[in-house]
């Protein structure tokens, strides 16, 4: 983890009627960390990664991306300049089978114009990227399955194999965990470990034992805010956020 | 696409494909001297498959439901009814280029604007783009109003002085019809199978998925409405050459809900299933239209029964037939009915005609 700051928030806030879903969000992700994000269901946590993917715009405040303002911007513009990102659900496309899937992601950001008739040679790139990515995800053994046939656990990893192919250098990951058995978790906690090298993670996951052993920072979100955020260890003793946990925040803001 | 499909379907499909183009041999001996008026027919239902298909390109291939459609066929069909010269055939080698380069116009042009909407609005939007030009040409003395204009004669195709096909003839343009139905269903089965296709089978499965992989989502579908408005112009065309006149009716809603229901009866986004609606569309029309004044009751419950029975319409049936499904609870018996299931959500796509080393 170097002190460069890849991606901050100034006073990020997303309104949808009356409801404040993200509301004054300052946070900054440094290179090559991984950063998670955690809090209770309803924190603003997925909203929080939709406004930087650009799948939603801002009601007020700023994202920047390698210090420039990517706020406003669409999901695909900001896909192209680096930012991958995988969905709270299974996001993938089943009738392709799983080397086809990486393809379909490789290839966009492999250059061209249009992105869809290519050379032989770019072709054989966009094929070899994406059986590099499957390696990576240990999914080569499955590269011609259907990925409707492949277990859950594994069209989660397929996932994120698409969001590697995309060749970003910052990962945004969307509970990648979600609904796994204990073995799958475990497989994937590894395959995230192994990425910190070359990439930078915004993780939002519920499952603890992962987050800790993964996160290098972590930042807790409560009602739209940040609660608290600082370094793994900050947090695993911090009072406040056991109190979230522990349901003594709510407790404490009815009294 | 075929590749994935059980080779039955291949099989049906030529051995349809020859029947139809073997009908000036056989078709005196079954229909007698009714032999020229079907021999029309069969054109027509060559015609309006190759309209089918078009269509199947934006709304089984990508997922966009259009109820303007027909605004192209009938472009398509003024289009040649405008430029034709009064006096003297015009040559198909320009007028084949003009149709299509004045639907890609209008295409590219509805398109910008429709193609930002989604799902009703999408339809309501191909709709009112439809009524309009229904509405314009209607009312327009130049195209002949209500009445529409007259085609003196057909487009010529020759080279100097030799002519290639003489589409005055009933048969040469009959085997000509069929010959665009064969480009414009192996266009699109290469078309599906290329890079743009798997993007297109993207979209039409995810495509918020494809804008955050990075995919301008936007261009993709308006290049596929492009390409779907010139396929269906030239059909358009081909339908004016065959009536001798253009028509508002050939672009109004009527038209275009009768190529959805043609899709729907046939089985959307399989390319082949639309050819197959078209001619039972036509098919049942002319059996209904003889049997009862109120035929358009007979076809209405057809295609609510096809809808109820089969889903995915005819190519649905022949790629996986329910009897198949028996054979496949069999202990030990290899089941193509589970591959035919999986060719039936199954699209084109370019790497898969890799097999597994």
């Amino acid at each position: 983890m170097s002190n460069e700051i890849v991606l901050a928030t100034q006073g990020l806030t997303r309104r949808f009627g009356g409801l404040v879903a993200v509301n004054d969000v300052d946070f900054d992700v440094k290179s090559n960390e991984i950063h998670a994000i955690l809090g209770p269901n309803g924190a603003g946590k997925s909203t929080l990664i939709n406004l930087l993917s650009g799948e939603i715009p801002p009601s007020e405040g700023k994202v920047l991306y390698k210090d420039r303002p990517i706020q406003g911007k669409s999901a695909r513009q900001i896909a192209r300049m680096g930012i991958g990102r995988s969905h709270q659900k299974t996001n993938i496309f089943p009738r392709l089978n799983c080397l086809q899937n990486c393809e379909l992601a490789a290839r966009i950001h492999m250059g061209g114009v249009f992105g869809s008739w290519r050379s032989r040679h770019t072709a054989r790139q966009v094929s070899e990227r994406a059986q590099e990515v499957l390696d990576t995800c240990q999914l080569n053994h499955r590269a011609y399955t259907t990925a409707s046939d492949m277990s859950y656990g594994e069209q989660r990893q397929l996932q994120i194999a698409m969001v590697l192919a995309t060749a970003p250098s910052l990962m945004l990951l969307d509970e990648p965990m979600a609904g796994m058995g204990r073995e799958e978790t475990v497989q994937v906690t590894e395959l995230l470990a192994s990425l910190t090298d070359r990439y930078t993670l915004v993780l939002i996951e519920h499952d603890m034992d992962s987050v800790f052993r993964l996160a290098d920072r972590i930042t807790v979100m409560v009602d739209g805010g940040v609660l608290e955020s600082g370094p793994t260890e900050q947090i695993r003793t911090s009072e406040k956020v056991r109190d979230v946990y522990l349901g003594r925040h709510e407790e404490g803001a009815t009294a | 696409m075929l590749h994935k499909y059980p080779k039955r379907v291949a099989y049906i499909m030529l051995v349809l494909t020859a029947l139809v183009a073997a009908f000036p041999l056989w078709g005196e001996a079954v229909f007698g001297n009714q032999a020229n008026f079907m021999l029309e027919k069969l054109t027509l239902m060559l015609i309006l498959a190759l309209f089918a298909m078009s269509l199947d390109l934006l709304v089984g291939i990508v997922g966009l439901v259009s109820l303007g459609h027909a605004l192209f066929f009938g472009l398509g069909a003024y289009t040649l009814a405008l430029a034709s010269p009064d006096f003297s055939p015009a040559s198909m080698w320009w007028m084949l280029p003009l149709v299509m380069c004045v639907s890609a116009c209008v295409g590219l042009i509805v398109g910008v604007l429709v193609i930002r909407t989604k799902g009703i609005f999408f339809i309501m939007t191909t709709l009112a783009f439809g009524q309009m030009l229904y509405y314009f040409i209607s009312t327009s003395p130049l195209a002949g109003g209500t009445d529409g204009v007259f085609i003196m004669f057909r487009p010529s195709l020759t080279i100097g002085e030799t002519s290639l096909v003489n589409l005055d003839n009933p048969y040469s343009f009959f085997y000509f019809c069929l010959g665009m139905l064969l480009i414009g269903f192996l266009f699109l089965r290469w078309l599906t199978r290329s890079y743009f296709g798997q993007v297109l089978d993207g979209i039409h499965d995810n495509e918020h998925r494809m804008q955050a992989l990075g995919y301008a989502t936007s261009g993709y579908k308006l290049v596929a409405f492009v390409i779907a408005g010139v396929m269906a112009a030239i059909a358009g065309m081909l339908a004016a050459m065959q009536y001798g006149f253009a028509n508002p009716a050939q672009l109004g809603w009527h038209t275009s809900g009768e190529v959805l229901m043609m899709l729907i009866l046939g089985g959307m986004g399989t390319i082949f299933g639309p050819i197959l609606g078209a001619f039972a569309y036509e098919i049942l029309l002319y059996i209904y239209e003889h049997a009862t004044t109120h035929w358009p009751i007979l076809m209405g419950l057809t295609i609510i029964i096809a809808v109820l029975v089969l889903p995915r319409g005819i190519a649905g049936l022949i790629i996986a037939p329910p009897w198949h499904s028996k054979r496949q609870t069999e202990p030990g018996t290899e089941s193509e009915h589970g591959k035919a299931q999986v060719a039936l959500s199954a699209k084109p796509a370019p790497s898969a005609r890799r097999t597994k080393p």
